[in-house]
């Protein structure tokens, strides 16, 4: 079972109709009996070749939320909304049509490289399989397109018959990038895709990255906890909070610019070097990440935010328009409150 | 600025948990699984019936020679699970049964926990050729069979308890040191243990402070296992003819049972309730274990 | 702040540092720390850096005492470690650890009480123990610290987490702490808090620190300075001013080039080839390989540097510079 489209051939999507469309997201989990939402509600669209940086914290429903599209959540899950994939909503169609999907429509680099390879077979074997299974090319012709493959993220033609174990953290995570390049899908999903790398690996990795989308104009969705790193490989940035996008917008207007108090604290985590505004002066926020199980009233953020309002207390709160093509759930990013310091 | 010098020492004494806040814990979080609730239930009930039976039962009703039911007489109202071939019957040998057979489960079961942790802990934490040291004469143990060497021990020690008892701590021990070396191992793998002698902490204290609450709960759900390997071992070496003869207990009741004619004369009242108790206390150890260990592994906890 | 900190005497201070690990499945020993100077003054934060792999965890773990040097020496307040139990355990009251993952380095069995009393019951401080705990949970910032005593590392936070282990620090009253990776693990929201607490510890307390990091934004937000480390050795080291304005070094640079800075131009030097190998340590200068400096130079400066031959000096402890040939041979040319 295939897809009718394959391969690069399948880009038949035009300009104005968009490669994902997410509306309404839920995904809530039970947990002792309890209802516990971790995603509440999210809304985004993505065009084919759009580029698309997640940052949070953990626990604020960023990778749960990226998992449920393509329905890899944990069991016992319940997923609601519309994850519409090429106008096809993959939360209700048939497994078949979504095992296709997975295969070549849209593939996922999960942060663990060791955990998601088979330890007991070659990383050739591993990337020729759904090139096999997926173009019905001989095996000759899957494997060298497979060699090319990780030639080009970086493992050499003499190492691709070597066994996951025998590769470095960084070289496993490209082979993962090589893997999910390997079916020319049209979207990558990226769950912190460099968590447990070096920063020189990280960089490499990024670029990396980064690259093979710019050639194919592939779409990727990447999630991270680090604003400054997604500000980089990314034109647009979502940033989430207790289950919900605060903000949205173009990258570095979100990063330098930021409208939600939650990303100005993102931002300022990490400082700029050289600057003598953090010198000696770490930035931090004060409280503790929400969990997931509690809810409250107004503002997920009131709590820890520095600039309150009493009508965050109380108010519902949702992704208003704050500028061309940005969004945020703020009410000081409202007109109305816009002349408050 | 600080809030902290407002408390008197009493005060913050006040706030200390109580020692044994954790079992207090551990038994309300037990008290939602039904299945461990039931399990416990079984087993306290027949452990109750085996200290009382003193009570109720004398030497005259199990005694042989002083008996004077019907032989081998099918249940009956006077006799709830009929007679056995010498007329005596067969509900109270199965009460005064379970002392004998419990006892030995237990005391195995405890040496081998006692044993098998203890060189567990000490093989996992030194290391080195300590621990291989320790490794080797397990797995010399290991290969050890139990029924030869419960008959040897029988020949040695006499037919009874006591050698079967012995025969099965020696033998089941070393699953219990190997599991728990292991265990030992993951865990002084992990940060607690390099803070805990970061802090100061000597080996003693790792291990008993640091190490043994952590490997707890694996060694309580394998000792209900064990226990339900020991009574089934007990079964056995006693049919096999290693007891006391003169001695009741489940696997001398069934040994009685099969050379006593009790399958030729279609006795089944005589053969099964000895295999059906056996069977339901091992049942209620297992589930006890199972429902011990939910309730241990914090991440299932209910985290209200 | 409380005035700058005093840089004449010293906490604690290594000597020609080696740690070598004994050779393992085939493989040659691994020379993990080889051959390290570095001082920490009283009440002074120094970062560490480096990628991992580099040895900075295992010259943390050599500084409380944990992994015994097999040369060089450490010492406190000038005094060389005493290795016996008794030696160690007196040295531990003063110097202690603080580990990368917090809900790893708390006994999941333990509630927070026991967790911070473990210090002082461990070496007989027992008098107002539950005061002792109040105050040290209060001044890691967790308030109020009583309502925190029967809370088990599961039902905290990350940032929690890590707070009742700098309360578990505090409560033996240490003069130095060794931090490995403190915030890595933590979410960007609370590290900045993390950040703060330990700067207010230095400057309340006059505690002195190394921190252990792969991340130059954490010196920069904290350290005075700066001691850059590749492949067992230290490479750069000097004010955090002076080691990440002006970089000297060309893996310094290198690291510095990675972080991102936000800017439209922001193009890093990626280094070739993987993290460095402590079982082959390269000849000559042990970075050369994956040197874009050495790569680049033409046959004169190649000539001059000789980086794959000639051996690197050790940096004495409290020089600033870079351990680099071709730094040395271009200073030379200019002078």
């Amino acid at each position: 079972m295939t897809t009718e489209a394959p391969g690069a051939a399948g880009k038949t999507t035009t300009e104005d109709t968009p490669l994902l469309e997410v509306r309404d997201l839920h995904v809530t989990y039970r947990q002792g009996g309890n209802d516990v939402p971790a995603v509440r509600g999210v809304d985004f669209t993505l065009a084919p070749g759009d580029t698309l940086g997640i940052a949070g914290e953990s626990g604020c429903g960023k990778s749960t939320m990226a998992l449920s599209l393509l329905r890899l959540q944990d069991r016992g899950a319940r997923v609601e909304g519309e994850v519409l994939f090429r106008g096809e909503n993959l939360l209700t169609t048939a497994w078949s049509r979504l095992r296709a999907v997975r295969w070549a429509g849209a593939s996922v680099v999960f942060q663990g490289a060791m955990s998601a390879l088979n330890p007991v077979r070659t990383v050739l074997d591993q990337i020729v399989e759904p090139i096999v299974l997926h173009d019905k090319v001989r095996v000759s012709e899957a494997e060298r397109r497979a060699t090319e493959l990780l030639d080009s993220v970086g493992i050499p033609a003499r190492r691709v018959r070597g066994y996951p174990h025998e590769f470095s953290g960084g070289q496993r995570q490209r082979v993962m990038i090589a893997m999910a390049l390997a079916c020319r899908p049209d979207l990558i999903i990226a769950d912190e895709p460099t968590t447990a790398l070096d920063v020189m690996v990280q960089a490499q990795i990024l670029e990396l990255l980064a690259e093979s989308v710019r050639e194919s104009r592939i779409a990727v969705m990447m999630i991270t906890h680090d604003l400054s790193l997604l500000a980089h490989t990314c034109d647009r940035l979502a940033v989430m909070y207790a289950g919900r996008i605060v903000e949205l917008g173009p990258s570095r207007q979100v990063l330098q610019a930021p409208e939600h108090p939650y990303t100005r604290a993102l931002s300022r985590a990490f400082p700029t070097i050289g600057d003598p505004a953090s010198r000696r002066a770490p930035a931090g926020l004060a409280g503790d990440p929400p969990r997931p199980s509690r809810t409250s009233v107004g503002c997920d953020f009131a709590d820890r935010c520095p600039d309150v309002l009493p009508v965050c207390r109380t108010g519902e709160m949702q992704l208003w328009p704050a500028g061309p093509g940005r969004s945020a759930a703020c009410v000081r990013a409202l007109p109305d409150q816009g002349g408050t310091p | 600025m600080s809030a902290a010098q407002v408390l008197s020492s009493q005060e913050v004494a006040a706030a200390v948990p109580a020692r044994f806040a954790g079992v207090r814990r551990f038994a309300r979080a037990f008290r939602h699984r039904p299945s461990g609730v039931a399990g416990l239930a079984v087993l306290l009930l027949f452990s109750l019936l085996a200290l009382v039976a003193p009570l109720f039962i004398g030497q005259d009703q199990l005694d042989v020679t002083k008996v004077d039911g019907p032989l081998l007489s099918a249940p009956s109202g006077h006799y709830p699970l009929g007679t056995d071939q010498a007329g005596r019957n067969v509900l109270l040998l199965l009460i005064w049964g379970s002392r004998e057979s419990l006892r030995i489960g237990i005391i195995a079961t405890a040496l081998t926990v006692v044993i098998g942790a203890g060189i567990g802990i000490v093989a996992g934490h030194y290391g080195g050729w300590v621990g291989r040291a320790l490794m080797h004469v397990t797995d010399w143990f290991i290969a050890l069979p139990s029924l030869p060497l419960a008959i040897s021990l029988a020949a040695v020690l006499g037919q009874g308890e006591t050698s079967i008892t012995i025969a099965i701590a020696a033998t089941s021990w070393t699953a219990t040191a190997r599991l728990v070396r292991a265990q030992t191992l993951a865990v002084e793998a992990r940060p607690f243990v390099e803070r805990a002698r970061a802090l100061g902490a000597g080996d003693w204290q790792i291990m008993v402070r640091q190490v043994l609450p952590n490997v707890t709960p694996l060694i309580l759900v394998s000792s209900t296992l064990t226990v339900a390997g020991a009574l089934l071992s007990e079964a056995t070496l006693t049919f096999l003819g290693l007891g006391n003869p003169a001695s009741i207990t489940w696997g001398e009741m069934l040994n009685n049972a099969f050379f006593n004619g009790a399958f030729t004369a279609d006795a089944w009242w005589y053969l099964l309730p000895p295999g059906l108790a056996i069977l339901v206390v091992v049942l209620g150890f297992t589930l006890t274990g199972r429902a011990v260990e939910h309730v241990l592994d914090p991440r299932t906890e209910d985290r209200s | 702040m409380t005035g700058r900190p005093d840089e004449s005497s010293t906490a604690l201070e290594v000597r020609d540092l080696s740690v070598v690990y004994p050779a393992a499945r085939g493989r040659g020993p691994a020379r993990a720390v080889d051959g390290v100077n570095l001082r920490i003054g009283k009440g002074e934060i120094v970062a560490l850096i480096g990628e991992s792999g580099c040895g900075k965890s295992t010259l943390a773990r050599t500084l409380v005492g944990l992994v015994r040097p097999t040369g060089g020496e450490v010492l406190h307040e000038g005094t060389a470690l005493d290795y016996s139990a008794r030696g160690l355990k007196r040295y531990r009251r003063h110097t202690q650890l603080v580990l990368q993952d917090p809900g790893g380095a708390l006994n999941p069995k333990q509630n927070v009480y026991d967790a911070v009393a473990l210090g002082p019951r461990l070496h007989g401080l027992t008098e107002d123990l539950p005061l002792t705990v109040h105050d040290a949970l209060a001044r890691a910032g967790l308030r109020p610290p009583e309502q925190y005593f029967d809370r088990y590392p599961h039902e905290l936070s990350g940032g929690q987490q890590q707070r009742v282990v700098i309360a578990g620090v505090l409560a033996l009253n240490p003069s130095v702490i060794v931090a490995d990776e403190p915030v890595a693990s933590l979410d960007a929201s609370v590290r900045g808090e993390i950040l703060k607490l330990i700067l207010r510890l230095r400057d309340d307390l006059g505690l002195s620190a190394l921190v252990v990091s792969h991340d130059l934004g954490l010196a920069w937000n904290i350290a005075d300075r700066v001691a850059v480390m590749y492949l067992g050795r230290v490479v750069e080291q000097g004010t955090v001013e002076e080691v990440l304005l002006r970089p000297q070094h060309p893996y310094t640079r290198a690291l510095l080039s990675v972080v991102p800075t936000g800017a439209d131009d922001w193009r890093p030097t990626l280094l070739a080839g993987e993290p460095p190998d402590p079982t082959a340590i390269p000849a000559g200068c042990r970075f050369h390989p994956r040197c874009g400096r050495w790569a680049d130079a033409d046959p004169d400066t190649r000539a001059a540097g000789a980086c794959d031959r000639r051996t690197l000096p050790v940096l004495a402890p409290d020089t600033s510079g870079a351990a680099c040939h071709l730094l040395t041979s271009s200073h030379l040319e200019n002078a």
